[in-house]
């Protein structure tokens, strides 16, 4: 059996470290190019949205690698992702991959179901060696977590543009090839120690703008042209409403770990939505409440085009904007998006949002962000 | 005489205006770009020194779809997109300004300002249905000159409905129209009510409208969009002098903020425009994306690289640099 599972930010480390814990032979697909896209373009329908197009491209190409076995994730609710890992199967059969799928529904609504899963893919292991597994893909996670936040705070401030990312892809691949959990926190404690000492121009003002939407949107830097590192570019502190640590712990943890859940988001989103709207909607309305009242200067909603959770939100979001007092913009992607376009739109948000802001008072709070 | 140039090179035409100190006109240009960016800058440097060959340009300011292309050629100080240089170009020429409709070649920007601040801002995404080339092709279609085409529209007796929701449907209903013998006059009124419409449900969803209304941008000479407007919104539509070059001031103003704050300019002079300036494209292979990089090149001096997506080939733009010593030349098609 070789596995194989979407790409989706940098979840194929995370995924792999644990069916590696497991004795799970993985294929992770190619990392998503052009290639990937025009795969998925080609063989799945032209209105579902962009996430099922490039998810289709990444099968593809595990597929010539050798995987034979799917582990994908379904949904409840009216996104129509739930429905997605059915549709895949569909197209793959009709192509002649032969594929086996394993699709993981929520784990908080069938968590025995997902045991259950686990269990048949490693192969009868114990359930220790299925926690320690499960330990080892929560340490990976959390670092790579962590140490991305402090990327999207040293961006904006590094006096050589790109020298963050050098250090982050640096610390990607060491903790990708890492087996051991205690080895993973000396990574991310050495790799928070490199990003302090990155040289940075603390002088500069630095806009905080939030990124908050559709979780794939967000999450894979593909399909949104990299716009945190073109935020960066431009001068902007980059946070998201949605880390995928945090986003194991809410669904799978059941919320036992102590960091931000997206739970609270859910909540801040009344009174402006009181429903689960599917997806991620009703969390994109209250993470734009949530970050306003943090002081964020801005936020920018992300999502594929046609996603109908996020087209309920971008409605709410010009009321959420004017009563909590942040602007925001929204975006959304799919196959033919142009990169001039989004540039465009991102520089004339943000030198919006400079022509309007005082920065006097936010510049003392940023000094105390870095160690040196 | 000290002057302030700002630079708009656009999809359909590129426009150039010369400031004075007190940001008054002094030159206005506006010619089509014909799909050849760097001739029209050229051109339209050539224009301002046979007209003022004693100006002594103080700042540059590059605005438009190909303003870092622009930026490079001139050496501009300040490089801005078109949403930030219309704000302030209608907030300079029409003080107290809350709405500004601006409609180009191929794109319609909506923008929100208060008390001279933009605070919101939208522009068409998927359809470019009523900008300037849709209304230039109607206009060729019925054979009528497209300065014509708005005074047509002002004759109508009884605007014909016209569906605006998508230009090929639009121009669907419009032949239909004809064929069933509305007047001329009357269908080329309702194109203008059914733009309007679009532009309006695109673009101005949730936002407040508020007066005074600022009309700039190319298709603002058409005195049809005009009226339409003024009817959809029920208010008087101001447009402005210099409506056809507002990026192109906005530019000006924006160029001459920022040679003050650096203390002077980084202007190449006019001999940018005897440059031997041109673009070349390449492919890279370092991964499977294949970018196709843009080298702007003057001579075998490479002024500025883009198109990547990682970022490698523009990280270059920071260390001018000579053909000869390509760093990534393993990486090129045609190296």
């Amino acid at each position: 059996m070789k596995v194989t599972f979407p790409h989706m930010g940098h979840l194929s480390i995370v995924g792999k470290g644990l069916f590696d814990q497991l004795g799970v032979e993985v294929v992770v697909p190619p990392p998503i190019t052009k290639k990937t896209l025009k795969l998925g373009i080609e063989h799945a329908q032209e209105f579902s949205c962009l996430p099922l197009k490039i998810i289709l491209g990444n099968f593809i190409e595990a597929a010539e690698l050798g995987a034979d076995t799917i582990v994908t994730s379904g949904g409840v609710g009216p996104c129509r992702f739930g429905y997605y890992a059915q549709v895949h199967r569909e197209i793959l059969q009709d192509l002649g991959y032969h594929y086996e799928i394993i699709v993981v529904e929520p784990p908080d609504t069938h968590f025995s179901e997902l045991i259950q899963k686990i269990s048949y893919l490693s192969n009868g292991k114990s359930l220790f060696q299925v926690a320690r597994a499960l330990r080892m893909g929560w340490a990976k996670a959390r670092a790579i977590d962590v140490i991305e936040q402090k990327v999207q705070q040293v961006r904006p401030r590094e006096v050589r543009t790109g020298t963050a990312d050098d250090v982050f892809q640096w610390s990607l691949k060491k903790i990708d090839a890492e087996n051991e959990i205690k080895k993973i926190w000396e990574i991310q404690r050495k790799t928070l120690h490199e990003l302090d000492g990155v040289p940075k121009d603390m002088e500069k003002t630095v806009l905080k703008i939030a990124v908050i939407g559709e979780i794939y949107t967000i999450l894979e830097p593909f399909v949104t042209f990299d716009i945190e590192k073109h935020l960066g570019r431009l001068g902007v502190e980059v946070s998201r409403s949605i880390y995928l640590s945090e986003w194991i712990n809410d669904h799978l943890f059941m919320g036992l770990m102590r960091v931000r859940s997206t739970k609270e988001a859910a909540q801040m989103a009344s009174p402006y939505l009181r429903h689960f709207v599917g997806g991620h909607g009703r969390e994109t309305v209250g993470s734009a409440v949530r970050y306003a009242r943090e002081g964020y200067h801005g936020a920018i909603q992300l999502a594929p085009l046609t996603c109908m959770p996020e087209i309920v939100a971008q409605t709410i979001l010009p009321v959420v904007s004017a009563e909590e007092e942040m602007p925001v913009m929204t975006i959304y992607f799919d196959e033919q998006s142009g990169e001039a376009g989004l540039v465009t739109r991102l520089e004339a948000f943000i030198e919006m949002l400079y022509r309007k802001n005082d920065f006097g008072k936010r510049r003392v709070q940023s000094e105390r962000l870095f160690r040196n | 005489m000290n002057a302030y140039l700002g630079i708009d090179v656009g999809s359909v035409s590129t426009n150039l205006v010369l400031t004075d100190q007190s940001n008054k006109v002094l030159q206005a240009i506006y010619i089509r770009t014909q799909g050849q960016p760097i001739v029209s800058i050229k051109k339209c440097l050539g224009m301002v020194l046979k007209k003022h060959p004693d100006v002594n340009i103080k700042g540059v300011g590059a605005t438009g779809s190909a303003r870092q292309l622009a930026g490079v050629i001139t050496g501009a100080d300040a490089i801005k997109n078109e949403i930030t240089a219309h704000a302030v170009a209608a907030s300079t020429l029409v003080p107290g300004v809350q709405t500004v409709l601006e409609i180009g070649g191929q794109d319609s920007k909506l923008i929100i300002i208060r008390e001279g601040v933009a605070t919101d801002f939208a522009m068409n995404t998927v359809c470019a249905a009523g900008t300037g080339s849709f209304l230039d092709q109607q206009a060729a279609r019925l054979g009528l000159p497209i300065a014509e085409f708005g005074q047509l529209a002002q004759k109508a007796t009884l605007p014909v409905r016209i569906a605006g929701r998508c230009a090929v449907f639009a121009e669907s209903d419009m032949i239909h129209k004809q064929q069933s013998g509305y007047a001329l006059a009357d269908i080329v009124a309702g194109l203008c009510e059914a733009l309007v419409r679009n532009y309006l449900n695109n673009l101005g969803k949730g936002k407040r409208i508020l007066g005074p209304v600022v009309f700039q941008g190319g298709v603002a000479a058409n005195p049809g969009m005009r009226d339409a407007f003024s009817r959809a919104l029920d208010r008087e539509i101001i447009v402005p002098e210099y409506f056809h070059v507002m990026g192109a001031f906005g530019a000006a103003i924006i160029g001459k903020e920022e040679a003050g704050r650096q203390g002077g300019t980084k202007f190449r002079g006019f001999a940018a425009k005897n440059l031997d300036v041109a673009a070349e494209s390449k492919e890279c292979l370092g991964c499977p994306n294949h970018c196709e990089i843009v080298s702007i090149v003057n001579g075998e001096q490479i002024l500025a690289r883009w198109g990547d997506r990682c970022g490698k080939w523009s990280a270059l733009n920071n260390a001018p640099m000579t053909s000869e010593e390509e760093p990534l030349a393993h990486d090129l098609k045609h190296a």
